[in-house]
């Protein structure tokens, strides 16, 4: 089987508690990739890929991302739902790579809502 | 779907979807010469019987957004269309097993495409869920079960950056990341 090594291992727990002692496992920022057959046939892994990676880049534990099921909305895959705390969650359509990076670096990181990109805008 | 690691994504979600917390994806390029197998089995609740014939049309769902169901009918048409089958079997205490075979030169068959990513969005998005994945080609063939890394990592999440990055490491360095 193929297995982490020793020196992963060793890496990742380090990683893990460097991160801890900055911030508190509490979630303040909850991002759903809706991953369903329409989804992912647009897209939604890239986009998935690239919200892991700006989030592994900015060390920040208190973001969650996870996995959804279809919003109903197929057109406008790949869609994800940004959920801050003490905000109303705002729902995205049309992600690629490059908005998906966008929305991470200006509205998790910075709290700009991004209104090009949200699904629905009075 | 541009790659059948996407498919391999679709119905894994569909197992998680059925509330599995188990889903095993094995990938054989040695099979038989010139065809690949695909197979994901999960731990659910299985298909009832009376659905079972019937989940590859898209005009059969359970689920209550949309009316259609995609998933299942793309996998079997990619399958057949490249001169390659399909097969589901269920069982309510055993859970659901899907094998799609396509033949690898075939002009209608996807690439194998990015299987590492396909792990790691799984692992990522849903991480109560446990995988095993299996993937031979003619030049290696390994396993991981992320049961037994869960052990090694001593209480970490699985779905911590920087175990996901080894994860993918770990399977690109096996197979190789472009198939």
């Amino acid at each position: 089987m193929a297995k982490l090594s020793v020196d992963d291992l060793k890496e990742i727990k380090e990683r893990a508690a460097r991160e801890a002692s900055l911030r508190g496992g509490e979630t303040t920022v909850k991002i759903t990739v809706h991953m369903s057959t329409c989804g992912i046939a647009a897209g939604a892994r890239d986009v998935m890929a690239t919200l892991l990676e700006e989030k592994a880049e900015s060390g920040r534990t208190d973001i969650k991302i996870i996995a959804g099921s279809c919003l109903g909305m197929c057109s406008s895959e790949p869609n994800i739902t940004v959920e801050a705390a003490d905000e109303e969650p705002i729902v995205y359509q049309h992600m690629d790579v490059n908005r998906a990076r966008q929305v991470f670096k200006r509205h998790i990181l910075k709290g700009e809502v991004q209104t090009d990109f949200a699904l629905g805008k009075m | 779907m541009k790659e059948l690691s996407l498919h391999i994504l679709d119905i894994a979600e569909n197992s998680i979807g059925a509330k599995a917390d188990f889903v095993r994806i094995a990938v054989d390029e040695t099979v038989k010469e010139g065809y690949i197998s695909i197979e994901i089995q999960d731990n659910g609740p299985g298909i009832q019987k009376e659905m079972i014939g019937s989940v590859a049309d898209p005009f059969v769902t359970t689920r209550t957004e949309r009316r259609i169901g995609m998933g299942i009918s793309l996998f079997k048409a990619a399958a057949e269309q490249s001169c390659g089958a399909f097969d589901i079997e269920s069982d309510e205490k055993k859970g659901t097993r899907v094998k799609a075979v396509f033949k690898k030169d075939h002009v209608d068959t996807a690439p194998v495409g990015d299987t590492a990513a396909t792990i790691i969005t799984l692992l990522a998005g849903n991480p109560g869920l446990d995988i095993r994945y299996e993937h031979a080609t003619p030049e290696n063939s390994f396993f991981l079960d992320t049961r037994e890394i869960r052990q090694d990592l001593e209480g970490i999440d699985i779905d911590h950056p920087a175990v996901l990055e080894k994860i993918k490491e770990l399977i690109n360095d096996n197979i190789g990341s472009k198939r």
